[in-house]
């Protein structure tokens, strides 16, 4: 986040210190607030959790479940015991491991389509913003048309032609369709920060367009971005599962969130609770980490929480 | 106000020509990649070339555009806004029209959608007064952690715990007991019931508008805590005015502008949404078709229904933006 800190001379002519004493930027302003705030150490702790769960889940637990011999039919169904704190699944794997090997499939797609959401969006909304005019226009009614699909059914029409699913076609699916709130949010921060008086100044003495836009602008109104962001982490890992889950999504035998529950919701009904409770609360811990993440940001963002 | 709606109608024909171009566009586009799903869904034991030829004519694929990538295929699409506007959007794999599939099912639909949209509007706006009107007291707190719980929950994950925790765990014993009263039971029912065409949709709809309700407590919360601040307030309460009258009269109804356009919005999600609701309550609705036709691989349904769903999704928010207008006069003059 400190790579993005405005240079010192823009950034004190526009945050005003809240104390004559302490001259901080405005990134430092947010370093501030959040290393203050628990919710923001919990949630940060949690994603990282998360994080190493989906890069090496070597360290959670030993054995994949697509290893040879690491399922036992045998065990299918088994309910959670002292050993097994989490049980069987279905197909006899351990449901921990399950558990643990599919969150990278999840929160990979998750992170792609956020990393292609914010550039698609931050680029898409400066250029309506700053430059206003025809080419907001276009861009405009460009969004308008994506937004007036609904985001699931999007999605599911152009998955349900592909027949066959992985991480990339997941991801592009997903990024068509999830740009456009970013980008409407971007045009609206820097429609705000165009008229700030720095950026009058920088005009004035000769600045061009781009070195504007990448030192002024864009620094200055990501703020919204980042939150939104980072809530839509969580929404992704939520509609990556949903998608999967509706049977559009990752095909077996990938291990994956939104498989195992559909695997486990009949079975819940007839008695095996535990093959759906689990990597459902694992979803919902997971999506309700970055949802926390996103508004201990907002919080420190926002300086209108303050 | 004449004026606002006819120009708000004729902002709509573009948007929902764009739109509908757009899910054209990305059907033949995926189409052009991967190849026509006649032959997918033969897979290995393709049939003789002539029924191959005959399916696709059938199913508007034998287009030569089809085979050629990146052809955005423009005379197709002019094509196919003819058969739209002639209310035809193609058969199923069976040779059923789509639209009387259609027809048949939304009603249920519909039910489900209300119920979920009174839920959340009712509840998440009152939700969001007490919070609003309690910062950072203990009913604040208790809304915003339970909302952001909430909003945790994919639709899929929240209808299958709810369907096994509420309509099985509870639900059953409430309707295997003799003294709880019938409709209770089927409100917490595990599936739909034909004989009780609203009790039985009580528990999806709830489920449905679930993410919704928090989205809404939550916008009207943070709106209504601004307009508090705000002169306005400030002089109706110097005049004297009771606080009820400041609050239910003057502060809400500016406050409820962006709920309003949150719900017209949120009708797109909620269909998206009743795609996963149906499936899993089998309720016999727009979304089980689409549900069933990714299990069957019947792609004309579900492209057929998703245009559908939607144009009536696009029509919908055109309603909203409409009454939202006669509500608030300053939209109208914008």
């Amino acid at each position: 986040m400190s790579d993005a800190s405005p240079p010192p001379a823009a950034a004190d002519a526009e945050t005003p210190a809240p104390n004559a004493d302490q001259n901080r930027s405005l990134w430092g302003d947010v370093r501030y607030q959040l290393v203050r705030s628990p919710l923001f150490w919990i949630s940060s702790v949690m994603v990282l959790v998360i994080l190493t769960m989906a890069f090496v889940p070597q360290l959670w637990a030993s054995t994949p479940p697509t290893a040879r011999g690491a399922c036992d039919l045998l065990n299918a169904r088994e309910k959670p015991s002292a050993e097994h704190w989490f049980g069987y699944t279905a197909s006899g794997c351990d449901m921990w491991a399950s558990v643990v090997y599919g969150t990278g499939k999840s929160v990979i797609v998750a992170i792609l389509v956020t990393i292609g959401t914010v550039l698609l969006g931050v680029t898409l909304g400066t250029l309506a913003g700053y430059f206003g005019g025809f080419t907001d226009t276009v861009i405009s009614r460009i969004t308008d048309d994506f937004f007036g699909l609904p985001f699931i059914l999007g999605a599911l029409v152009f998955l349900a032609i592909f027949p066959d699913r992985n991480i990339w076609t997941i991801t592009l699916v997903l990024t068509l369709f999830g740009w456009t709130s970013l980008t409407r949010v971007m045009r609206g921060s820097v429609i705000a920060t165009k008229q700030a008086d720095y950026v009058d100044a920088a005009r004035a003495v000769g600045a061009g367009h781009f070195f504007i836009i990448r030192r002024h602008i864009i620094s200055n109104s990501i703020a919204p971005v980042v939150v939104l962001a980072t809530i839509g982490l969580g929404s992704f890992i939520g509609a990556e599962a949903t998608l999967t889950y509706l049977g559009v999504g990752y095909q077996r035998p990938t291990v994956s969130w939104g498989l195992l529950v559909a695997e486990g919701q009949n079975l819940a009904l007839a008695g095996f609770w535990h093959l759906l409770v689990i990597p459902a609360s694992f979803i919902v811990v997971t999506v309700l980490s970055f949802i926390l993440l996103g508004d201990a940001l907002r919080d420190a963002l926002d300086p209108r929480h303050r | 106000m004449g004026r606002y709606v006819a120009r708000r109608v004729l902002q709509f024909i573009p948007v929902i020509l764009g739109t509908l171009f757009l899910l054209h566009l990305l059907s033949t586009l995926t189409i052009q990649i991967v190849g026509d799903p006649v032959r997918a869904l033969f897979g290995e034991n393709a049939p003789p070339a002539s029924v191959i030829a005959q399916m696709q004519a059938d199913y508007n694929l034998d287009d030569p555009c089809l085979q050629q990538t990146g052809n955005p295929c423009l005379g197709l699409f002019v094509d196919r806004l003819g058969q739209y506007a002639q209310f035809d959007f193609g058969v199923n794999f069976r040779g059923r029209p789509i639209t009387e599939l259609f027809v048949e099912r939304f009603p249920v639909t519909v039910r489900l959608t209300v119920i979920a949209l009174v839920f959340e509007a009712v509840v998440g706006i009152l939700l969001g007064i007490l919070a609003g009107l309690r910062k950072d007291r203990f009913a604040d707190n208790l809304v915003r952690f339970s909302t952001v719980l909430l909003i945790a929950f994919p639709v899929f994950v929240f209808g299958t715990l709810a369907q096994l925790l509420l309509g099985l765990q509870v639900g059953l014993r409430i309707r295997e007991s003799s003294w709880a009263p019938d409709w209770l039971g089927q409100m917490l029912n595990v599936g739909y019931n034909a004989d009780y065409p609203w009790l039985s949709l009580t528990l999806p709809g709830l489920v449905l508008g679930a993410f919704s309700l928090a989205a809404i407590a939550r916008l009207t919360r943070t709106s209504l805590i601004e307009n508090l601040r705000s002169d306005y307030v400030r002089t109706a309460r110097a005049k004297g005015l009771t606080t009820r009258r400041v609050v239910g009269v003057h502060t809400l109804r500016n406050s409820l502008i962006p709920v309003v356009t949150y719900i017209g919005i949120d009708i797109g999600l909620l269909l998206g949404g009743a795609l996963v609701t149906e499936g899993i309550f089998n309720i016999p609705g727009v979304g089980q078709l689409v549900f069933l036709a990714i299990r069957a691989n019947d792609t004309p349904v579900i492209v057929g229904v998703v245009t559908l769903l939607t144009i009536v999704f696009l029509v919908a928010n055109l309603l909203v933006d409409i009454f939202y207008a006669a509500l608030d006069p300053r939209i109208r003059y914008e």
